[in-house]
């Protein structure tokens, strides 16, 4: 019943991430006027509670995902299987969720 | 023998078996509405009767004929020489996916194995004592099973699917729309049993939606349609089930 | 490429794939680059004023582009998989990847 339970996660992540996604790329075509900045970013994400749980969703949902599509490609084209699969995939989910929260956290935490 | 047209087109034919092969070429006289099975019959007649392929209706209806015409699955008997050849050279090999027996013809054996491994068969609970099931068949579900029932297990979807290549246990594109056809037989009573059939770890849930199968399926069927189909009907029954449990 | 794979909707898929992996090891290195905040504002604006460089810009949009694709393609799929079925699929592939052009068009016409 695994395959069931990944492709429900995948949809489910999916259709949490799609505002997420246009959010996202709105901000980046917004963010990039006049040049990258750190203080001008990090001024507006620095103790924001907004900012702290909608990316650290998307940072949820994205390792999910990711790394379920990557378990994909490591079964289909390099025919990954049984222990190998299983360890490969729940690494590249938590590598994605450690990395990811950490960056949240280095965005939006007050130092 | 050669009509007023004395052109001739080049055949190379996967020759072997399953210790594996290599391509021979023939030189084949082209004829008016020549198929591609006229040109392996007219090989294995007139200049190698050691070659082994298949056929039995030679009109399109059984699909016995299936092979890969310049690496496309087809039905010989339907498929024009003048329509697929290429610089007057055509490639014919067996169908991809499956073990090869000899030459053009492979071996169907997990084809079909997979077919009942995916409950693709009727099971019926009503006697001959009962009346006849009333089904409309403008209802939805009889149109869903219609839509995607004349199948006639070819394999030419099979061969197509990549997902099969990459991955020998997927049941595959056939397998998975007989079951679709078969759950929307309200008459059938197997209808749990097929879902956890086709919900496991080689199910429904592996396709990609890359339709290879809809796309040279020669019944114009669409297996894609159909494993969305089993997609929908797996999460709903999956997650009611999980509903049920938490507030039995 | 194998003839049976030349028709579009293998294309879609291997657009979509392709575009997931590249995110996918992109982020690693995305999430790092935010990590650098740790250290504060200096080090991650001295590693900013890479972004200023036109090969980064266009690299930026490359992504955009990756991002923009698969999201398209991905909603392609929800609705390929959840709604009726329509045969017009080729015709919302090619809308997808339009959309996502689009989309990453805009970020390079903000960029510069």
């Amino acid at each position: 019943m695994l395959e069931i339970r990944l492709y429900l996660a995948q949809r489910i992540s999916a259709a949490i991430m799609a505002p997420l996604v246009l959010m996202h790329l709105g901000l980046m075509i917004y963010a990039i006027q006049g040049g990258l900045d750190a203080s001008e970013i990090l001024g507006r994400t620095r103790g924001s509670l907004f900012w702290g749980v909608t990316y650290g969703l998307f940072v949820i949902a994205v390792s999910v995902h990711a790394a379920i599509g990557l378990r994909n490609i490591l079964r289909e084209w390099l025919q990954f299987r049984g222990l190998m699969l299983a360890s490969l995939g729940w690494l590249c989910f938590g590598g994605l969720l450690f990395a990811g929260l950490r960056a949240v956290a280095a965005v939006v935490g007050t130092p | 023998m050669p009509t007023s047209d004395s052109s001739t087109i080049t055949v190379s034919v996967w020759r072997g078996s399953a210790a594996g092969g290599k391509l021979q070429d023939f030189e084949v006289p082209q004829q008016p509405s020549q198929t591609i099975l006229d040109v392996v019959t007219w090989i294995q007649r007139k200049l190698d009767t050691s070659l082994s392929y298949r056929f039995a209706c030679r009109v399109g209806m059984c699909g016995s004929c299936a092979m890969m015409v310049n690496g496309i699955p087809r039905w010989t008997c339907r498929t024009h020489v003048n329509k697929v050849m290429q610089n007057r050279h055509i490639t014919l090999e067996p169908l991809r996916n499956l073990p090869v027996i000899k030459d053009l013809a492979c071996d169907m054996s997990e084809f079909f194995e997979k077919w009942k491994r995916a409950q693709g068969h009727f099971t019926g609970s009503a006697s001959r004592n009962e009346k006849v099931a009333d089904i409309s068949p403008q209802s939805n579900k009889r149109q869903a099973a219609n839509a995607a029932i004349e199948c006639i297990n070819c394999g030419v979807c099979y061969a197509s699917c990549d997902v099969v290549a990459w991955n020998r246990d997927y049941l595959g594109p056939a397998a998975l729309n007989r079951a679709w056809s078969l759950q929307n037989d309200v008459r059938d009573s197997a209808q749990q049993k097929r879902l956890q059939a086709v919900a496991g770890d080689a199910g429904c849930h592996l396709c990609h939606s890359q339709q290879g199968c809809a796309t040279y399926c020669p019944n114009e069927l669409n297996p894609t349609a159909s494993i969305a189909g089993l997609k929908r009907m797996t999460a709903s029954d999956f997650l009611r089930r999980k509903y049920r449990q938490r507030h039995a | 490429m194998k003839a049976h794979r030349n028709q579009p909707l293998y294309l879609a898929f291997l657009l979509h794939r392709l575009s997931g992996l590249g995110l996918a090891l992109f982020l690693p290195f995305h999430f790092y680059v935010l990590g650098l905040a740790l250290e504060g504002g200096d080090v991650l604006n001295r590693f900013l004023h890479w972004s200023e460089l036109p090969l980064v810009k266009f690299a930026e949009f490359g992504l955009v582009f990756l991002l923009a694709v698969h999201f398209f393609g991905g909603l392609r799929l929800l609705a390929l998989e959840n709604m009726p079925w329509s045969n017009r699929q080729k015709n919302y592939a090619a809308v997808a990847v339009a959309a996502a052009f689009f989309v990453a068009g805009g970020f390079l016409l903000r960029a510069f």
